[in-house]
Order: structure tokens, then C-alpha cells, then sequence
């Protein structure tokens, strides 16, 4: 058996298969490494030890909260665990894991040997370790990490910010620089290297969401970079683009930031549909429900994203036709987003559905991301958002959507590719017990939220009034739960990475897609030569 | 393998076209993002949002008329941006004006602290809608102001109204907040 792959500290079960271009061995097989599959696991580790590190933030400041008063941390630092919080959980966790299944996967699912572009590949991912170990470090600095929150509202973080925001301005730079070099990369592979006969309209959703995505990555990620620009231009060269006293003005900041913001937002999401599209079918035993009305769907929402942006800014004093238009395009996102919806309910509709581990994350994230998506409609009401702005309902809102929603679907996905990629079936048994767990513990923690922030409780405050106590202290026992919960999955993937019942090539009964012909564990190398489609691929 | 090789220049010609033209896109993005600055500033100007008054305007007054059949109230206000320590007032807090009718209020600024400051006042009209028919001709918010320790000054501000300002508007309120700049001058004088 030869185990390719994922943890380096196993090289000695390598190789009983004499490859002939097998992993190199030793620390340099991963840091010259240009195959997919090696990058794609180094992008997956990295982002599950920054989700760890990233929760680990947000438990500190669920211990804050667990009380009123200031029991265990000052305002300051409870400010710079917001921001990194933020930072890291977005830049860390989510993006790069999304990477990463797009780096393992997308060449298998469209029958390419590798990514396109191999060496750039490489490069994206190692010089994001360089980045948020800059952006880390600012907490063992003197002046402390960033505190003006993870969308660095000018002037926070020009004119009042810590000396460390260069380092956060730099960290954020080569992190764009990665995204960029990622997207550029998955575009090439999709347009350029799908075996014949996979047209775009066969592609594997997956396929499909991650090249919409990548393409607003491309889009975007230039303009975080063109705004952190200015700020650093603000702070060292006397320049004004924020700074009201030299004829500039913070509120540019607001929009040139959400003009990114926005659509990073479907960045985050958009191939977490991709993966539910691809569990709910073989789960269900029964082919996607509207194929094509979910790549119309996916595309909708991507041209939408661009033009909501300032939803965000609603009490920042905007004219009423201001108000309107971004209120009603804002809700028009619901509707390719409950298309998406009723598709994976219409799949489920009369299929033989059995409850694996993948198909609970998916379940989960369908009922858990509507949740999130009715809250979010009722924020886009200009009228109300006046009252909702900034509290704990906005920070319910969006946990909603982006914790059972993208980490959900990267926790499902992990499960269901587990096996292509180690070999073995993951335990079963323990595969459940992670999923109650996170899905009791998310909800304690996050559904109080609502709650608090409908009575009033403004987000990033260290401290409250005493009748908000009660709900945050059950928020705060879910944040436990959940957090310690993922320490579970850790143990889950490592030990399905050492041994387990051998996983077939199809690994689950109605499985089909190329990447289910090709054996498991997946070769070092997969489809040098361009595979025959198979009769059914999709559609 | 002879057709994969076949294939390959072509492959990796169309992979180069494909990254330049990527590039291209994240090139465009990233001037895009400095674009919005001035872009930002266009759309401001073109709808009145945000309450940014104009630059300097010449009077003439063969293309002003008085309107005399109506009033506006004109309200000052004066404040501090935050670290600024400067006193700052105006003469008066109301007046009232014919729309086209040449009007000169003044502000008082002092400077009480041990040491030479720069200010600059940077204004501001609500409803936003009437900043564009506050018309200046000589503001002291067009240029900085230097006060050395324990000086003082009355500045002056003139203005008309523009006699197309809705009829519905009766009232709006000029407001200035002063800004310490003294870093940024030392900084660029120093330059």
C-alpha cells in the first residue's frame, strides 16, 4: 500500500510501489514539491492549524464574555483578539482550506495530470506560512497586534493604529499575492487542461463554483491590496486618502474596502456550495437536482456580489436612493441563493438518503447556511439595519453563514475525500460523534447571539450590561464545546491517515465523478494520460 | 507519451497567453481600487453626497439675483477634531440671508497652547442636498492656518447662496471641524 501523502511524519509506510516519480523524501519533498496532491494536503494542514489557532482566539474572547465585568484580558488585547480572530479565521482557515481542495481535487475531477501551473503553485502556498507568522508575531510585539477589527476601519488603522499595522499591511500583501498566484492557477487548470470531452457544462459543480470564485478573486483581492496601500501610504508618506484633514475621507475607506469585502464574502462560500453539490447527490443516490440552474445560480450570485457592497455602510448617512438600491439588490441575492437551496432539497426528494458523516455536514449546512441566509435579508432592510447595526445580531448573522456554512462544508468535504486521499474510511463512529457535537455546540454558541444583539449588545466590547449575562453565558459554554469538539477531528484525520478499513476506489456506494475511477489511496500521479469519460459523469 | 509531448508547447503557449491576460485583470483591479479615490470624489460632487461644499466661486454679480421674497437661515458651527486644542467659535451662530445676497461672517481661532500649530477646517452642509448651493468666495477653510503661541484670529468666510436652492430648504447648517495638521506640515515642509 503505498500511503501517499499527507502526513510527512510517515514517510516509512511509502513506496511498497515502486513509482517511478515518486514523492521525494524528507522535509525537501514538501518545500520543492509542485505536485497537486502534496500542495493541496500542505494548504489543508496549514488551514486547520490556523482554524486552531484562530479558535483559539475566539475562545479567549468567549472567556471574556463569559461574565460581565473584566475578568481575564484588558480592552486592548480583547481588540486584538477580535481583529486577529477575524484575520486569521477568513485569510487563515477558510480561504486556504478551499485552496486546498482545489489543489487535491480539481485536477482529478476534470482528469488533469496536475494544476497548470506547478511551480507558481508551490510558491502560493509557501509564502503564506511567511505571512501570518508576520501577521502572529505582532502579538509578542511591545505595541501589540492589530486592534481596529478585521475590516480596519480608516481611520483605526491609519491615524490611531498600533506601530505593528505595517507588519499587518504586509502580511495582508502576500496573502493577496497567494490568493492571486491560487486563482490564476485553478483558472488556467479548468480552462486549459479538462480532459476531452469535459465540457464546461460536465464539469463537476465543484469544478464550477471554485473557477466563478476564482475569477472574484481575481477581481478583488487587487483592490484589498490597492486599499491597504493607501494606508500605508497614510501612515508613512504624509498622503491623505482617509485622513479628513488633508481633503481625504474614511468613509472612501468603507467602500473602497466592502467593494473587496462583498464578494470575499462569496469567496468564502461559493465552494462550499460547490462541495454540498457534490455530497448531497451521492448521499441521496440520485443525480444534482437542476444541474444547470445551479451554474446560472452560482454566476448570478458572483455578478450580484460586486454591486451590494454598500450594505454595509447603511448608517454611514447615504442618500435614501442610496438606501434603496443596495437594499433591494442586496435581497435579489435570495434569489439564485434559494434556487441553490430548493435544488439540494429537490435532490434529497425520494432519494435513498443514509446519514455518513459527509451527508450530516451537508444536511447541517443546508438548514444551518438558510438560517444564516433569512438573517442576512433581515440585515439587508435598511430601515431595521439602522437598529441591528453592529450588535450581536450582525455577528450571529455572519457566523451563521460562514461557521455551519463554509467550515461546515470544508469539515463535509474533508470527510467525503478522506478515503481518495489516505486510503482508509475514516471511523464512522467517531465521524458522527464530531458532527453532534459541532452541531449542538455551534448552535448554543451562536443562536443566543441573535437574541443579544435584538436587545441590544454592541459587538467588540469586552464588557456589558448585566442583562445580557444569561445568553452570553450559554453562547460562551457552546464556544467551548464546539472549540474542544474540533480537537476530535484532528484525532479523526490522524488516525484515519495510519490505518483504517481499505477504502475502495468509488469509497461511497453511488459515488461517480472521476475522481472516484482512480484508486485509493490516489497515486502520486493521476491521469497523466487523459482519461475516457465515463458514460455518466454529471448531467 | 509521443502525443502528450505533441500537445505540450501548445498547452503551454495557451498557459502563458491565459496568465498574461489574468494578470492583465489583477493589474487592471489594482488601478481600479486607486480609480475609486478620484471616481469617489466625481460622484460626490455630481449628487452633493456628503455635505462637501465647493471650491472657491467668483461672484458675479450681474448673474446673481436677490432673491428677496425669501429667507434661509444659516447656522455655524465650529468644532475640534479629536487631539486639537485650539479655541474655535464663530462670531455668530445664526444669520439670515436673501438667497444671492453677498454675505461675510467671520471665525474666531486661538491658539492657547505653549507652541506654533497648524490647523485646517474642513467643512461640511446639512442636508447634504444644499451644500452645492453654498457658494464661498474667500474661506479660511481654503488654506491652512498658522497660529503661533497664545495668537489669535478672526477669520473670514464669504458667501452667497445660490438663488436655485430648493424652495423647501429654509434652513441648513455650515459646520467645521478643525484639524491639528502641525505633523504632516512639519513633514512635508521638511520634505
Amino acid at each position: 500500500m503505498s500511503n501517499v501523502g499527507i502526513l510527512d511524519g510517515h514517510d516509512t509506510h511509502h513506496d511498497d510501489h515502486d513509482h517511478h516519480h515518486g514523492p521525494a523524501k524528507g522535509i525537501t519533498r514538501w518545500l520543492y514539491t509542485t505536485n497537486h496532491k502534496d500542495i493541496g494536503s500542505l494548504y489543508l494542514w496549514f488551514s486547520l492549524a490556523m482554524f486552531l489557532l484562530g479558535g483559539s482566539f475566539a475562545l479567549i474572547i468567549r472567556l471574556e464574555l463569559f461574565q460581565p465585568g473584566l475578568q481575564f484580558v484588558q480592552p486592548d488585547f480583547f481588540n486584538q483578539m477580535t481583529t486577529m480572530h477575524g484575520l486569521v479565521m477568513v485569510f487563515g482557515a477558510v480561504m486556504p482550506a478551499f485552496v486546498g481542495l482545489a489543489n487535491w481535487m480539481i485536477p482529478m475531477m476534470i482528469g488533469a495530470p496536475d494544476m497548470a501551473l506547478p511551480r507558481m503553485n508551490n510558491w502560493s502556498f509557501w509564502i503564506l506560512p511567511f505571512a501570518f507568522a508576520m501577521l502572529a508575531s505582532t502579538l509578542l510585539m511591545e505595541a501589540g497586534a492589530p486592534n481596529f477589527g478585521w475590516t480596519f476601519y480608516a481611520p483605526l488603522s491609519t491615524t490611531y493604529a498600533p506601530e505593528t499595522v505595517t507588519f499587518f499591511i504586509f502580511a495582508i500583501h502576500i496573502m493577496g499575492a497567494s490568493s492571486i498566484m491560487g486563482s490564476i492557477n485553478i483558472i488556467a487548470t479548468i480552462q486549459n487542461l479538462r480532459a476531452p470531452g469535459m465540457t464546461y457544462m460536465k464539469m463537476p459543480l465543484f469544478v464550477w463554483t471554485w473557477l466563478i470564485t476564482a475569477y472574484l478573486l481575481i477581481a478583488v483581492m487587487p483592490v484589498l491590496a490597492g486599499v491597504v496601500t493607501m494606508m500605508l501610504f497614510d501612515i508613512h508618506f504624509g498622503t491623505s486618502f482617509f485622513n479628513a484633514a488633508g481633503g481625504g475621507d474614511p468613509v472612501l475607506f468603507q467602500h473602497v474596502f466592502w467593494f473587496f469585502g462583498h464578494p470575499e464574502v462569496y469567496i468564502m462560500i461559493l465552494p462550499a456550495f460547490g462541495i454540498i453539490s457534490e455530497i448531497i447527490p451521492t448521499f441521496s443516490r440520485k443525480r444534482l437536482f437542476g444541474y444547470d440552474s445551479m451554474v446560472y445560480a452560482t454566476s448570478s450570485i458572483a455578478f450580484l456580489s460586486f454591486i451590494v457592497w454598500a450594505h454595509h455602510m447603511f448608517t454611514t448617512g447615504m442618500p435614501l436612493a442610496g438606501e434603496l438600491f443596495f437594499m433591494y439588490a442586496t435581497m435579489m441575492i435570495a434569489v439564485p441563493t434559494g434556487v441553490k437551496v430548493f435544488n439540494w432539497i429537490s435532490t434529497m426528494f425520494k432519494g435513498s438518503i443514509t446519514f455518513e458523516t459527509p451527508m450530516l455536514f451537508a444536511i447541517a449546512f443546508v438548514v444551518l447556511f438558510t438560517m444564516g441566509g433569512f438573517t442576512g435579508l433581515m440585515l439587508a432592510i435598511a430601515p431595521a439595519d439602522f437598529q441591528y447595526h453592529d450588535t450581536y445580531f450582525v455577528v450571529a448573522h455572519f457566523h451563521y453563514v460562514l461557521v455551519p456554512g463554509a467550515v461546515f462544508s470544508i469539515m463535509a468535504g474533508a470527510y467525503y475525500w478522506l478515503p481518495k486521499w489516505t486510503g482508509n474510511m475514516f471511523d464512522e463512529n467517531l465521524g458522527k460523534l464530531h458532527f453532534w457535537l459541532s452541531f449542538v455546540g455551534i448552535n448554543i454558541l451562536f443562536f443566543p447571539q441573535h437574541f443579544l444583539g435584538l436587545a441590544g449588545m454592541p459587538r467588540r466590547i469586552p464588557d456589558y450590561a448585566l442583562q445580557f449575562a444569561d445568553y452570553n453565558m450559554i453562547s460562551s459554554i457552546g464556544a467551548f464545546l464546539f472549540g474542544f469538539s474540533q480537537l476530535l477531528f484532528v484525532f479523526i484525520v490522524i488516525k484515519c491517515i495510519r490505518g483504517g478499513k481499505q477504502a475502495s476506489s468509488e469509497v461511497w456506494e453511488s459515488s461517480h465523478g472521476l475522481e472516484w475511477t482512480v484508486p485509493s489511496p490516489a497515486p502520486y500521479h493521476t491521469f497523466t494520460t487523459p482519461p475516457e469519460l465515463p458514460k455518466r459523469v454529471h448531467s | 507519451m509521443s502525443d502528450e509531448q505533441n500537445n505540450k508547447p501548445q498547452a503551454k503557449l495557451s498557459h502563458s497567453r491565459l496568465t498574461a491576460k489574468l494578470l492583465l485583470g489583477v493589474v487592471g483591479m489594482f488601478a481600479f481600487g486607486f480609480a475609486l479615490v478620484p471616481l469617489y470624489d466625481v460622484f460626490c460632487e455630481i449628487t452633493g453626497l456628503n455635505g462637501k461644499t465647493g471650491g472657491q466661486y467668483s461672484y458675479e454679480a450681474s448673474q446673481v439675483e436677490v432673491d428677496e421674497s425669501r429667507l434661509v437661515t444659516i447656522q455655524f458651527r465650529a468644532m475640534n477634531n479629536a487631539g486639537m486644542s485650539w479655541q474655535f467659535e464663530p462670531a455668530v451662530r445664526e444669520i439670515q440671508v436673501h438667497p444671492g445676497e453677498m454675505n461675510e461672517v467671520t471665525f474666531y481661532a486661538r491658539n492657547p497652547s505653549g507652541e506654533a500649530m497648524v490647523g485646517q477646517a474642513v467643512p461640511s452642509v446639512s442636508p447634504f442636498r444644499a451644500a452645492d448651493y453654498l457658494r464661498k468666495t474667500e474661506c479660511f477653510c481654503f488654506n491652512q492656518q498658522t497660529l503661533a503661541a497664545g495668537q489669535d484670529i478672526d477669520m473670514p468666510l464669504l458667501f452667497f447662496i445660490d438663488q436655485d436652492i430648493p424652495e423647501d430648504v429654509t434652513k441648513l447648517t455650515l459646520s467645521y471641524t478643525l484639524f491639528d495638521v502641525t505633523a504632516s506640515y512639519q513633514q512635508s515642509a521638511g520634505r
